[in-house]
């Protein structure tokens, strides 16, 4: 029963989303745009969920004195700022992201630069990624090699200085060579999908139930 | 002698094919050059007075008017306005929409999620019947799997499994929530500790079932701990932080990076590299496999992912399923393949001055691309 | 030789994490420091999302999709201003709306900036939607009526209330539809409302998800692409006035100059550790 009830579930949701596809012809057509709603409205609900689970985690690490616990109040420091500047704000004007509101300045001033940072060490992750990883092991890699440098050099302004064709050879090479591959992992993922979307509503794929 | 041809303003108006009516499409052939606006009236059968609609999009030329009733007849009367002229256009006969119960327009899919489906169902019915005929070629990554968390136990360190951050309605979670039963059985068996931060909620809840029954079927349920099993934020470069702390601080002996990712994918890989974790990566973000790929040990490349539940069960139907998808593969990789010759061949004929074959290939993709939407 | 000393072959293959970051900080830092703005060649891509903007006039409306974030705004803000300007250049309407909350303050940031240049009024040349969940949802109905999921706007405000809103309802009324896409609307754009509400859609993306989105340029599903912060160069170079976009693309060429030469340095380490594993195997078996 606890797995029977769940998999009926699927397999009529799946069967009526697949009709709604090909049967524009009220209820039908409207059920897709219907569902997505609900998935909107009930996903708000499951944050809450989150947030259970986050404060209840970093409660017990602070009794518990577990390891690094001051972390945990760090956490709650941010937690109740920016719940208490959500707040302030709302009441203020009812865009809280309006500039001159409490909470577009916490905004700006702290959420925009840690984000920033975090983007921007992938600069620093890629270059030394790539200097571990592009290595001539084989004719392959030689080639995925070459092709790599002809794209990043050919893709800036200093491609053209140093020869005025590079940028070409660089978008014929983004432009056939990669798409090709890109079509062919994306049609193979396209398909792998469908399969396990039917195996799904089957139930013949039932790991996520447990 | 000059003939001057002039082609006159005018306008048609059909029900809106393929809808769930209450809606009529009007076109509009000719458009006066300058024309600044058109606009649109419509008389309902029974009324004397024409109504205005709206403005008909020039770039468009064509407008859905959605406010009809079904079953209801109008005629529609178009003014096209110039800066010194104003054009009229009307239909003759009255209009109506009516909802449709097919739309032809996806019968290309239909029929092919149709030969697809039928295909990976026959195969599963022969699987079932003969399960030893089925091979499944070796997953490097997956096989690597059992040793990764052997060497976690070995250096006394937890594993972590990152489930990518999109929601439980990707195929690459579900997939992923597979590889994390897996992971989690072994993770059992060897009385290992598996830390398992999440991006959202229902996820999070999904897993810990999964982990709580992988436990379980490994016989040690005392052994699960829900608290390795949280949510970290919905924000992707926030989650990313927290999970690159959690591995500079626990220094997992093995990561699983499992799953959707963006561009925090490298983030987390080169964090995970730096601490010496040997790491193992699947996905189903064509764009984030190259930064797998560099970063980590062993990756599931795209659809391996979606294969990982068949090939770590052995389960007939599943492999039957696999086996079915392969070929309705191979068909269309077949399909493709003659399209490139065919259309090749084409060109090549067009050249040479015979456009007959160029104009066949032309309808098919035409004929493709309108019933592909 | 000594087992315990390092020879050359072994630092240049084992050249310190923050020796890397190092040089790759300097290599873009200097150059936006120093202001350097370097010329880009046009893409055949970009230049066609340029031109479906060039093709629309005073009459037209735009409606620009803010999917991003801050992480995400150095290559996309840039791209954003780029094509305000051209629009508001061309007295073509702005709708603006938002599909990434965090989204929203950079957009109406960067709307406002734009629409002060230009002295453009809101309400009557530009309109901000803001931000609503559902985003597939949202899409779909926007087809049938834009009051559905936005009966207000950003300052909730009633859209009738506006004029330039009056005549606006679908798709139908927008001429043409921006995706600045850092995730995966772009897709549900392309999917959703370009198949769908036979839509015209330009995409700009980060420079990672230009090589997913080139397919759908080349299938006619979208009519342009503006890809990473050289799509951005490009743009401010077809409308002629260079922002961030061009200073940002000589630190771009340095950084990727940089990489060059760790791949290179990398692999000179590893044939010359390959060839000395080679002398020590023959040594062995003379031996």
């Amino acid at each position: 029963m606890k797995k029977r009830v769940p998999l009926l579930i699927t397999f009529i949701t799946g069967f009526i989303i697949i009709v709604s596809f090909f049967v524009p012809h009220r209820p039908f057509g409207q059920l897709e745009t219907e569902t997505l709603i609900w998935y909107a409205i009930i996903f708000a609900f499951t944050l809450v969920i989150g947030v259970d689970s986050l404060v209840r985690l970093h409660i017990k690490h602070i009794r518990k004195r577990k390891k690094g616990w001051w972390y945990s109040i760090v956490f709650f420091a941010g937690f109740f700022y920016c719940l208490t500047i959500g707040i302030i704000s709302l009441i203020q004007t009812p865009n809280i992201f309006q500039p001159g509101t409490v909470f577009f300045y916490g905004y700006e001033t702290i959420l925009i630069p840690l984000q920033a940072t975090m983007f921007a060490l992938l600069a620093f992750f890629v270059a030394s990624a790539s200097y571990r990883a592009f290595r001539a092991r084989n004719i392959e890699a030689t080639l995925l090699l070459i092709a790599a440098v002809i794209v990043m050099i050919g893709r800036v302004p200093a491609g053209y200085k140093l020869w005025p064709k590079l940028p070409v050879i660089a978008n014929w090479i983004f432009d056939v060579l990669q798409i090709g591959a890109m079509r062919g992992i994306l049609i193979g993922v396209a398909l792998g999908a469908v399969a396990m979307s039917l195996r799904l509503i089957l139930g013949i794929e039932r790991t996520y139930l447990s | 002698m000059i003939f001057l041809l002039i082609l006159s303003f005018t306008i048609s108006a059909k029900d809106t094919p393929d809808d769930a009516g209450g809606s009529i499409t009007i076109n509009v052939y000719n458009i006066p050059e300058g024309t600044e606006q058109i606009e649109l009236y419509r008389l309902t059968k029974g009324d004397t007075l024409f109504e205005e609609v709206g403005l008909i999009p020039i770039f468009k030329g064509e407008l859905d008017d959605a406010t009809v009733t079904d079953g209801v007849l109008y005629l529609y009367k178009a003014t096209a306005l110039t800066p010194d002229t104003v054009y009229v256009a009307e239909i003759k006969e009255f209009a109506s929409s009516s909802p449709e119960w097919f739309n032809k327009s996806r019968t290309s899919v239909l029929l092919f999620i149709a030969l697809f489906w039928v295909v990976i169902l026959v195969y599963i019915q022969l699987a079932k019947k003969n399960p030893e005929g089925l091979f499944i070629r070796k997953l490097p990554p997956l096989e690597a799997m059992d040793e990764a968390v052997g060497r976690a136990t070995e250096m006394g360190k937890p594993v972590l499994y990152v489930p990518g951050i999109e929601y439980i309605t990707d195929a690459g979670t579900l997939a992923s929530i597979t590889i994390l039963a897996k992971v989690g059985r072994k993770v059992a068996e060897y009385e290992t500790r598996i830390i398992n931060p999440h991006f959202d909620p229902i996820v999070m809840t999904t897993a810990q079932e999964t982990l709580k029954n992988a436990f379980s079927e490994a016989g040690r349920p005392d052994a699960f701990n829900k608290d390795d099993v949280f949510y970290l934020t919905s924000e992707q470069f926030g989650f990313a932080a927290g999970v690159d702390g959690i591995m500079l601080r626990e220094r997992p002996g093995a990561i699983f990076l499992q799953g959707y990712f963006y561009a925090e994918s490298l983030i987390l890989a080169e964090t995970g590299y730096s601490i010496g974790a040997i790491q193992i990566a699947g996905t189903n973000a064509t764009t984030q496999l190259p930064f797998f790929v560099a970063a980590c040990d062993y990756v599931l490349l795209g659809e391996e992912m979606f294969a990982a539940s068949a090939y770590i069960s052995k389960e007939p139907r599943l492999l039957g399923s696999i086996k079915g998808s392969d070929l309705a593969k191979s068909v269309l990789l077949v399909l493709i393949g003659v399209g490139v010759i065919f259309g090749t061949f084409a060109a090549i004929k067009n050249v040479a001055g015979n456009p007959v074959y160029m104009e066949i290939f032309d309808r098919i993709l035409e004929f493709l691309a309108r019933t592909a939407e | 030789m000594n087992e315990g000393k390092k020879d050359l072959s072994d630092w240049i293959t084992t050249i310190n994490r923050e020796i890397i970051y190092t040089i790759i900080g300097l290599a873009v830092i200097i150059p936006i420091l120093l202001g350097i703005k370097e010329k880009v060649q046009i893409s055949p891509a970009v230049k066609s999302a340029y031109e479906s903007i060039e093709s629309l006039n005073s009459t037209d409306v735009i409606l620009i999709s803010i999917d991003y974030d801050p992480a995400s705004m150095p290559e996309l803000q840039p791209m954003l201003k780029a094509i305000l300007r051209h629009a508001f250049g061309k007295e073509i309407k702005v709708i603006m709306m938002v599909f990434w909350p965090l989204g929203l303050p950079i957009g109406t940031e960067g709307l406002e900036e734009v629409a002060g240049e230009f002295g453009k009024v809101y309400g009557e040349d530009y309109i901000n939607l803001g931000y609503r969940p559902g985003d597939r949802a949202v899409m779909i109905d926007m087809g049938r009526e834009i009051r559905n999921f936005f009966r207000t706007d950003v300052n909730d405000v009633l859209l009738d209330t506006y004029p330039m809103m009056r005549d606006i309802h679908n798709y139908n009324d927008i001429a043409l539809i921006v995706g600045l896409e850092a995730g995966r609307w772009g897709e549900y754009w392309i999917q959703y409302v370009g198949s769908r509400y036979k839509q015209r859609i330009i995409l700009g993306v980060t420079g990672v998800m230009a090589a997913e989105t080139y397919p759908y340029l080349h299938s006619g599903q979208i009519e342009g692409l503006i890809g990473g912060l050289k799509g951005a160069a490009e743009y401010e170079t077809l409308i002629g006035r260079p922002g961030f976009g061009l200073t940002g693309m000589a630190a771009q060429s340095w950084a990727h100059i940089a990489i060059i030469v760790f791949i290179i340095i990398g692999n000179i380490g590893y044939f010359m550790t390959r060839r000395k594993e080679r002398r020590f195997r023959i040594e062995g078996r003379k031996e």
